[in-house]
């Protein structure tokens, strides 16, 4: 079938795969594709597929609502956060194409003592770390965001917030798009439709993958696989620490703009922006039990839907356009685990939990370095499977939580 | 919303319940190295399928008890 003369031309190729790659990628969302792009960009290597079940960017890269911040306690996560907010901030030039980065604001609300308490202590933190951090009263907080019912109404007052200015949100769909046509522009084979059965593994080291495509052999395997990472792993021979979660969102009908930056609270259990195009953008927390089933219970969405009216009484007309989720891979202290595996040359990036989308050039960067090398890159050291045994948790419920 | 079958109160939503992970998590006898206690605090099973888990009904009869769930359809055996 040829296609119509007025389609665009397709940003990347559709390739079959090859018997043989240097990096076989699993996973073609967001880190993904940036892994494969940071492979070629800042270490040469071309000989790379990305393995994708589905088509690209369509689970969570799909599905997140797109915040970016950096504002994390502790040093470990900081400095990976923040190396990737700084990423973003040349990513659009850098990849040549529109990711409607916006550095709108984010603000993190405080709903109680604790919960001030806990915001300040991360201001100072984010401060120490380089981080731009403030902390708004009740008062400031409206000025900043004029729409937020700031008075002792709402069942859950706002008592200040957090303020990360350089956060904001950009278009996901443009950032997998844009990944995806430099990776293809080295020469990365990005393979749609093409799902990983099982490993070869040889005393100790992986040396090909089988997919529902046929056998891949491989240099190196590396997981990106977000919420299926755990299947992955069981096929490999290997536990993780992960539990996969559905996490709900939604968007209303369009809107003219109302909403200037981007808010989140732990509290209640809601986040919200308003996308370029006009539809307001909202997250819930997740669902309680363990799903692969891309959906979540309609109670959740509910809560989801109080705690935002409470905040904003303005939306209480607003209709509800469509709602979905996706499955995201929870680690016991929120917090990613990148390196090595128990089997050698097989890598994992996985337990981004709530917020991957985030960490997506960061988490590409070091994770890229991590397979290059063989070794852990100094930003994802603190963040390798080992910590589980050791102790050395780098706990980001405070500023992760459900709200990430 | 999943309907869950308390074994005392019969099926209820799943609003009236707590999530308790996955079942049969047992304390580990005796003296531990570092990893069999990190597999005891940490690792679970986390199966695409049928599986094993503990729901506690907290605003109902309070009693903990076991399910098989699958995690991809939620039927529920």
């Amino acid at each position: 079938m040829t296609r119509p003369s007025t389609h665009p031309d397709f940003l990347w190729r559709d390739p079959d795969p090859r018997p043989s790659y240097d990096v076989v990628i699993v996973g073609g969302g967001g880190h993904g594709l940036a892994t494969a792009y940071y492979l070629a960009r800042n270490h040469g290597l071309t000989n790379v597929a990305v393995l994708e079940k589905g088509w690209l960017a369509g689970g969570n890269m799909a599905r997140n609502t797109t915040i970016i911040r950096s504002n994390y306690l502790w040093d470990e996560s900081a400095a990976i956060y923040e190396h990737s907010l700084k990423l973003w901030e040349g990513l659009s030039e850098e990849l040549d194409y529109d990711l409607q980065f916006s550095q709108r604001g984010v603000l993190n609300l405080a709903h109680s003592l604790s919960d001030v308490r806990e915001g300040r202590r991360r201001v100072e933190a984010n401060r120490l770390n380089g981080v731009d951090a403030e902390w708004l009263d009740a008062a400031e907080v409206k000025k900043f965001c004029p729409i937020i019912d700031v008075s002792d109404r709402p069942r859950h007052p706002v008592m200040g917030a957090t303020l990360q200015r350089r956060g904001g949100i950009a278009k996901h769909d443009h950032v997998a798009w844009a990944l995806a046509r430099q990776a293809d522009a080295y020469g990365i084979d990005l393979i749609q439709g093409c799902e990983v059965t099982g490993f070869e593994i040889t005393g100790g080291r992986v040396a090909a993958v089988r997919t529902s495509r046929g056998r891949i052999a491989a240099g190196k395997v590396a997981l990106a696989a977000a919420g299926h990472t755990s299947v992955l792993a069981e096929l490999a021979g290997f536990r993780l620490p992960l539990q996969s979660h559905p996490l709900q969102a939604l968007v209303s009908e369009l809107l003219e703009p109302v909403l200037d930056c981007v808010v989140m609270s732990n509290a209640v259990h809601v986040y919200v922006s308003q996308a370029h195009k006009g539809e307001l953008v909202m997250g819930a927390g997740i669902d309680a039990y363990n799903s692969y089933g891309q959906r979540g219970g309609v109670h959740v969405i509910e809560a989801q839907m109080a705690a935002a009216l409470e905040l904003f009484p303005i939306f209480s007309r607003v209709r509800v356009l469509r709602t979905w989720a996706g499955i995201v891979d929870v680690s016991p202290d929120a917090s990613p685990i990148i390196g090595r595996t128990p089997v050698e040359n097989l890598f994992v990036n996985a337990g981004w939990g709530t917020g991957g989308f985030k960490a997506t050039p960061g988490s590409g960067w070091v994770y890229a370095d991590t397979i290059a090398h063989g070794r852990p890159h100094p930003l994802a050291e603190p963040f390798a499977l080992e910590r589980f045994t050791t102790g050395a948790l780098i706990d980001e419920h405070g500023a992760a939580a459900v709200a990430h | 919303m999943l309907l869950i079958p308390c074994p005392f109160c019969g099926p209820r939503d799943e609003t009236e319940f707590r999530y308790g992970g996955q079942a049969g998590i047992a304390y580990p006898d005796g003296e531990t190295t570092d990893g069999e206690w990190a597999a005891y605090v940490f690792m679970r099973d986390n199966p695409k399928g049928w599986f094993h888990e503990r729901w506690f009904h907290a605003h109902g009869c309070r009693t903990w008890f076991t399910v098989e769930r699958h995690t991809v359809t939620q039927e529920i055996r």
